[in-house]
């Protein structure tokens, strides 16, 4: 009889086992930490700065190698680049900051920068903000500042979240610009009736939906509210939150089905070919419109409660921090100095045109209408937000946000169930 | 032949060393260069094992007390006792649903290629011809990583371009979103995940009716047995030991999956499974590695359950062999 006994199969279940638990004690994240280290930078020479990039896109990679390449020209200094895919960059930010960061590295404002920076894994850039403040408006001023009073980003470029459609399908059909939440019903009503789903929408990549959650949020309660709830402060099981999601649930059945089998690229796609209406997205949207982007449109999502009327504008910044310890401080000043200029910004943004300067010097006769747009709709607005998962604490968002919009998405009937998940999560992780 | 003749002289006999014969040493008395040798093998492995497997293993469970979120070092550790553990159980959404779809996976694996790689093995065991060749195209999913697996069956289930819905005529009319509906992809993935397992329980079975006496066989059908009672009662009962080895195999593939749904849809939206949380919150910007850890351990614990059914068995076989 072959003894089975003695078969490797016993084998890998240990190593399942060892996977489960080296991923229990954090150890599985060490070979990120490896991919993470800077490859030759931050230490030593000092005329060498290092920059963690997380434009991993052949596109946006080329652009800002291309800013770089002229900050040496200008500076003398030599500047290594060490990027990283888009996504991953994101997922070990915790492991890379306490790791051996680049001297100047990618990040995003809001409650994202505030965190790393209240543990102490960033660098103070309050000299550096001393010499730029003039270059951007208050708002942006607020979104780089952590609760110490400091601040610990240089926002580079920004991009508003809207309504977006083609002018010329809208024109055909004779649909005008909704200014109120009725408005947009009856348009939508008319829309359904027209053969078209009146609102583009995908949840398959999980954070498509948290935009309609704050458009909706802060269009009822207003921004302090926003504020609050994602700063853990106010309740999710409170009348507030559930009139967004009961007035969601009034608008889910204009909205494309399926959503949660669907990205947000595909949603883009029955936009442009005509087959739905609107598509509520930041104006990265372009990028699924190449040769089209004329057509393109939005408007700031409609009035809900004339209280806090069109005030708001979800508009995240995206930006670079220092590390801790820089390996060559005066030449990461430098540099992040030089990422505040209009000059750099406006490089970039030829590669990039679906995002806007964020320095208010930057020369605007270059944009193309819908970065014109964006320009105007972020300038009017009166309070700028930043996205629900760059608004709270990554632990919500990225658990308890993304699986209670999908659970809401698939059932929209058992908002009390959901609601109540969402609220004992955010008690756990608040407290923590 | 020759070499048959003069076969290589083992390692560490080289020196002359008193023959077990000679002298009033133990039968076992090694020679110190084997020692040597021998301790070496066996304690470098136990204390890799111990390094890499036990003292993560115990410090997860350290930490499955605790609240951090992965930064600073072991003085910003809270300890909050059971807590991760009352709120895992008590009020965590995906946790129930992880644990439901975790024993689904399992009994749908132990059940269902289970049964179908039997019936394969038994068929291929008759020396059918192109035998060779359907064992190894039912044997080729194996091979590949059930990561793989996932992205081909994406292909096939595709709402509007897979080939699911374009064979049954679907695609254009109402297409049936197989990995999107929280109702049905669990099922939808499950049978990729038993199309690849199926190979493997099939080779295992007729790697045990090769080893079956065919004499047991004969004597059934001199006693008039026809094939069905010679299979139930004489050869299936003869595969014990090969019984036992799927159901372990199958249990470790059960409680490992996770490739597969990571891939689809980060094991979100009806896919949930305890591997996907245990990585959702250890892994990721800002972590909750005592909230990780703890569902790591609880992930243990079931392992711990079958791993140590399975020795008991395999212990109380060698003692009676």
């Amino acid at each position: 009889m072959t003894r089975f006994s003695a078969s490797p199969h016993p084998l890998m279940g240990r190593r399942a086992l060892l996977k489960a638990v080296l991923a229990g004690a954090g150890v599985a994240a060490v070979p990120g930490l490896a991919a993470c280290g800077s490859g030759d930078g931050g230490g030593g020479a000092t005329d060498t700065v290092s920059f963690g990039n997380n434009q991993s896109d052949q596109v946006p990679k080329d652009a800002i190698t291309a800013v770089l390449k002229s900050f040496e020209g200008e500076s003398g200094l030599k500047v290594s680049i060490n990027t990283k895919q888009h996504e991953q960059y994101q997922e070990q930010i915790n492991n890379y900051l306490q790791g051996k960061p680049d001297d100047v590295l990618s990040w995003f404002a809001g409650y994202r920068m505030r965190f790393f920076a209240e543990k102490g894994l960033t660098g103070d850039l309050s000299d550096v903000w001393s010499k730029v403040s003039s270059g951007y408006e208050p708002g942006l001023k607020e979104a780089s500042t952590a609760s110490d009073g400091k601040q610990y980003l240089i926002p580079f470029v920004q991009y508003p979240w809207g309504m977006f459609y083609l002018k010329s399908v809208w024109q055909q059909r004779g649909y005008t610009v909704p200014k109120t939440l009725d408005e947009m019903v009856a348009l939508s009503t008319k829309m359904k009736a027209d053969g078209l789903a009146p609102i583009a929408f995908a949840q398959k990549q999980g954070w498509p939906g948290m935009g309609t959650f704050d458009q909706l949020n802060f269009r009822i309660n207003g921004y302090q509210f926003h504020v609050d709830l994602m700063a853990g402060k106010e309740d999710w099981q409170g009348a507030k939150v559930r009139e967004v999601f009961d007035t969601w649930k009034r608008l889910l059945p204009f909205h494309q089905e399926n959503a949660l089998g669907r990205e947000w690229q595909e949603a883009a796609q029955s936009l442009q070919q005509g087959k739905s209406g609107m598509f509520l997205l930041g104006t990265f949207v372009a990028q699924q419109f190449k040769g089209k982007e004329e057509d393109l449109d939005f408007f700031p999502y409609p009035e809900i409660n004339p209280e806090h009327g069109q005030d708001t504008v979800e508009a995240p910044i995206d930006g670079y921090m220092m590390s801790k310890k820089p390996g060559n401080p005066e030449g990461a000043a430098k540099l992040l100095e030089f990422m505040s200029t209009p000059a750099a910004q406006l490089a970039y943004l030829k590669a990039d045109p679906t995002q806007i300067a964020a320095s208010n010097k930057a020369d605007t006769s270059g944009y193309n209408s819908l970065q014109k747009k964006a320009a105007q709709v972020i300038k009017e607005a009166a309070h700028i937000t930043q996205f629900l998962d760059r608004d709270t604490d990554p632990r919500f968002a990225s658990d308890a946000a993304t699986n209670g919009i999908n659970a809401f998405i698939q059932n929209p009937d058992d908002i009390d169930t959901i609601l109540k998940g969402m609220a004992d999560q955010a008690k756990t992780i608040f407290t923590e | 032949m020759t070499a048959l003749q003069s076969p290589p002289e083992p390692a560490g006999t080289t020196d002359p060393s008193p023959s077990p014969r000679r002298g009033r040493r133990r039968a076992t008395a090694l020679a110190p260069r084997d020692k040597l040798v021998l301790g070496l093998m066996l304690g470098i492995p136990s204390l890799l094992h111990l390094a890499l497997v036990w003292v993560p293993a115990m410090g997860s469970i350290a930490l499955s007390f605790s609240s951090w979120d992965g930064i600073g070092g072991f003085e910003d550790i809270d300890w909050v006792g059971f807590q991760n553990y009352v709120d895992i159980f008590t009020r965590y959404p995906r946790f129930w649903p992880a644990v439901r779809n975790n024993l689904i996976w399992l009994l749908f694996l132990i059940v269902v290629p289970t049964v179908a790689g039997l019936l394969l093995a038994v068929l291929l065991d008759r020396q059918l011809r192109f035998g060779r060749l359907y064992q190894s195209a039912l044997y080729l999913p194996m091979v590949l990583s059930l990561a793989l697996v996932g992205f081909i069956w994406q292909l096939i289930y595709q709402p509007e371009q897979g080939l699911l819905n374009n064979v049954l005529g679907t695609a254009t009319s109402d297409p049936v979103n197989w990995l999107g509906d929280p109702d049905i992809n669990l099922y939808a993935v499950l049978v990729a995940a038993g199309w690849r397992h199926t190979g493997y329980i099939m080779l295992l079975y007729l790697a045990g009716l090769k080893a079956v006496d065919p004499a047991l066989k004969e004597a059934a059908a001199l006693d008039g047995a026809n094939a069905r009672q010679t299979f139930f009662q004489v050869t299936f009962p003869v595969l014990k030991p090969v019984n036992v080895v799927v159901l372990v195999v199958t249990v470790i593939e059960g409680l490992r999956a996770f490739d597969i749904v990571y891939v689809i849809n980060k094991g979100r939206n009806g896919l949930e499974l305890l591997s996907v949380l245990v990585t959702d919150n250890i892994i990721g910007e800002s972590s909750r590695i005592g909230w990780g850890s703890a569902l790591a351990v609880v992930l243990l614990l079931i392992s711990l359950g079958f791993i140590i059914t399975y020795l008991f068995q395999v212990f109380r076989e060698e003692e009676r062999a």
